[in-house]
């Protein structure tokens, strides 16, 4: 089977960070498929990148929790590519607010779905693709909200814990196959997620700068990146915090 | 409709008296639509890159519209270079876009971070307007969104009167969706520069009247605080794009390319004492003093056109008190207007360094567009107290020679001030009565001024 390279599809496009990713990817010289609820919206989007970039951007209907559709949306894109993408980037995301998740389950479950579930769900059928053709790159964002529960968004949060906890996994299977999967956690973004967040500014980062280091270690073969880089740091001392101590705390 | 908005508190660049509003940030287009369709009664304004100095995209009364998110591209043809795109683009956008391709924006402000809406709200104009005309003599059409007639195409052929009334209509009329532009092809990213020393202000207005025709930019800094035999003194700063052959033959290869510094950043707000008489002083007989007379310099157009772009957040250096713009023009028969501004202005010791002179060409129908045929003076001035007194009598020195003020730069004027400025106002005000009946568009500018019924 062939392999094509510089091609790349983005679940999630729809949102500020999956626009930029694209964006990046798109400034290399990569073919992008954009895939994303709302396909009049994608159509504008990709007008955009071809204009900016030259390149070729088409776009396709993909719901994150329609699961049974994953197998064909990867039908899709590879025909729209004429063969294998050259990788996937996992950008579909949903963040209700936490207190009407723990009254609501559907709402809960919808968190759960979106960031947890439907990436697994279609990361799963681009894994047995790359795998079986022995290359290829998986991304997905997942967020700094996965490396510890806070009461302020730990429903949000476990669903990422499950996602990262799930990309470690794959990484580890798939290593073998020489397939590259990257592990994204997001600190503060200035998105329509966060909109209205009374976020502390020199925290939070821009889509397109964000987007800019997220697409630098995709290409690199970067395992786990957390963007801004500093987001490290802050999160290892955050997991370093004593449980007896965490439960008391206001963060 | 619930509406996600975030309170910020917002001023135009110059930061004087911020005020907290609640702004909206569509992403997508359904978004927008929504958003406009279901607005209710409470006013709101269109905001791009928020690089107006003063409140006129600020509205504490209502919501404030944030569009920079609303920025695609949608067409661009190679052979006209005619570009599609939508309000929210950035300049910068642009010219990282196509400046590779070899083209140019038509028209520039002194800075590149502003939206194609914001350009042509404020009917922008660069340092070739003597020859060019403003930003909107560029724009072939544009949608605009208004409150009564849903989505316009208008143009100067096409629903002429809406367009004019749009262009320098700091958004009141309504949203500008999208714009046709025409770039200008170039042929290198880069600029050839004549400098040349005038000691007085005649030498510098003189020498712009007579041979500004002979560049297709030119721009004089002025030094406002110089006195009597020095009146005026002005680095004259003339050029075009440069052509290939123009080029150090280690450019010719690579034309459009060139390399950037990395941005620097004001960090904090400076203390406001930095910032004095005698450091501006200081600065302004150096820059006069280091700029010879040189010929044919090349130089790439980031440094010609957006040498404050290189310093990201410079409004800081102000402090926190924050500073206003002050943007006069004065027909030719007013020059003895600018000389007395400027005799005030070294007087007072209130301007400071960076202040900018040009010849502007004929003026567009735009009701409210800014340029006219003559001089305009573009300065900075501290917010120190008394300022609001001292912006009176520079506005009477402009009213009495039959000049006007820039929306753009305006914070402190009146509404008997401005309108004695632009005889159009009042046709501006029933155009704006027919688009938006209910007077949604609303802003801390136009109510200051009365620019709305």
């Amino acid at each position: 089977m062939l392999i094509s390279r510089k091609t790349v599809v983005i679940a999630g496009a729809l949102s500020s960070v999956g626009r930029a990713i694209a964006d990046q990817f798109a400034r290399r010289g990569f073919s992008i498929l954009l895939a994303g609820r709302d396909v009049d919206e994608l159509k504008c989007l990709a007008d955009d990148i071809k204009v900016r970039h030259e390149v070729s951007c088409s776009v396709r209907f993909f719901d994150a929790l329609d699961f049974a559709s994953h197998g064909g949306f990867l039908d899709q894109c590879v025909e729209s590519f004429g063969n294998t993408p050259g990788g996937v980037v996992y950008c579909a995301g949903y963040m209700a607010d936490q207190e009407l998740a723990q009254m609501d389950f559907a709402t809960a479950k919808r968190t759960l779905d979106t960031n947890l579930s439907g990436a697994v769900s279609l990361l799963e059928k681009f894994a047995a693709l790359f795998e079986e053709c022995g290359s290829g790159f998986i991304a997905a964002l997942s967020s700094v909200a996965g490396d510890r529960g806070r009461k302020s968004n730990y429903i949000y949060g476990a669903a990422k814990a499950g996602l990262t906890a799930y990309l470690s996994g794959l990484r580890n299977r798939l290593y073998s196959a020489n397939v590259q999967v990257i592990t994204i956690k997001p600190g503060f973004m200035d998105t329509a997620m966060t909109w209205g967040m009374p976020l502390p500014a020199p925290l939070t980062a821009s889509p397109e700068a964000a987007a800019k280091a997220m697409v630098k270690a995709i290409l690199r073969g970067a395992n786990v990146i957390y963007v801004p880089f500093f987001w490290r740091w802050i999160m290892m001392i955050i997991r370093y915090i004593p449980e007896w101590q965490f439960k008391k705390m206001n963060i | 409709m619930l509406l996600n908005t975030a309170s910020k508190t917002l001023s135009g660049w110059g930061r004087y008296h911020p005020k907290d509003c609640a702004v909206f940030r569509p992403e997508r287009n359904s978004e927008l639509k929504s958003f406009l369709e279901a607005s209710g009664d409470q006013s709101f304004i269109p905001r791009g890159l928020g690089r107006s100095y003063g409140d006129t995209a600020v509205n504490e009364a209502g919501l404030v519209l944030d569009m920079c998110r609303l920025n695609r591209m949608r067409h661009f043809d190679e052979t006209t270079g005619i570009l599609d795109c939508e309000g929210g683009v950035s300049l910068a956008e642009i010219l990282e876009t196509f400046v590779p391709r070899g083209w140019f924006l038509p028209v520039t402000p002194g800075t590149k971070f502003v939206t194609v809406a914001g350009a042509i709200a404020n009917d922008v104009h660069g340092k070739n307007h003597h020859g060019d005309g403003t930003f909107a003599r560029f724009v072939h059409s544009l949608e605009l969104w208004t409150p009564a007639l849903g989505v316009v195409t208008c143009s100067p052929s096409e629903n002429s009167e809406i367009f004019w009334a749009t262009v320098g209509g700091i958004g009141l009329t309504g949203v500008i969706l999208s714009a046709k532009i025409q770039l200008r092809a170039v042929e290198s990213a880069y600029v050839k520069v004549d400098y040349q020393r005038c000691p007085h202000l005649d030498a510098v207005l003189e020498e712009m009247e007579s041979r500004d025709r002979d560049y297709l930019y030119s721009v004089a800094w002025i030094d406002c605080l110089a006195k009597r035999a020095h009146l005026g003194r002005s680095i004259l700063m003339r050029g075009a794009h440069a052509r290939v052959r123009d080029l150090p033959r280690r450019h010719e290869e690579k034309p459009y390319k060139f390399s950037r510094r990395p941005p620097l950043a004001v960090p904090i707000d400076f203390p406001g004492f930095v910032l004095n008489n005698l450091s501006i002083k200081t600065f302004n007989t150096l820059f006069y003093r280091i700029n010879r007379n040189r010929q044919e310099v090349i130089t790439n157009y980031e440094s010609y056109f957006y040498p404050l772009d290189g310093i990201h957040d410079w409004n800081r250096m102000y402090g926190r008190r924050g500073f206003i713009q002050y943007q006069a023009a004065f027909p030719f028969e007013g020059r003895m207007g600018l000389v007395s501004m400027l005799e005030m202005l070294s007087e007072q010791k209130r301007a400071s360094f960076l202040a900018v002179l040009k010849c502007f060409g004929p003026s567009n129908p735009g009701l409210l567009s800014y340029p006219m045929p003559g001089y305009t003076l573009a300065l900075d001035i501290p917010c120190k107290p008394g300022i609001e007194e001292f912006t009176r009598e520079l506005d009477r020195i402009l009213l009495d020679h039959g000049g006007r003020l820039y929306l753009a730069k305006d914070s402190l004027t009146d509404s008997a001030t401005f309108a004695a400025m632009y005889p159009g106002v009042e046709a501006f005000r029933e155009q704006c009565a027919l688009l938006d009946p209910q007077g949604l568009l609303s802003s801390a500018q136009a109510r200051r001024l009365h620019l709305i019924k």
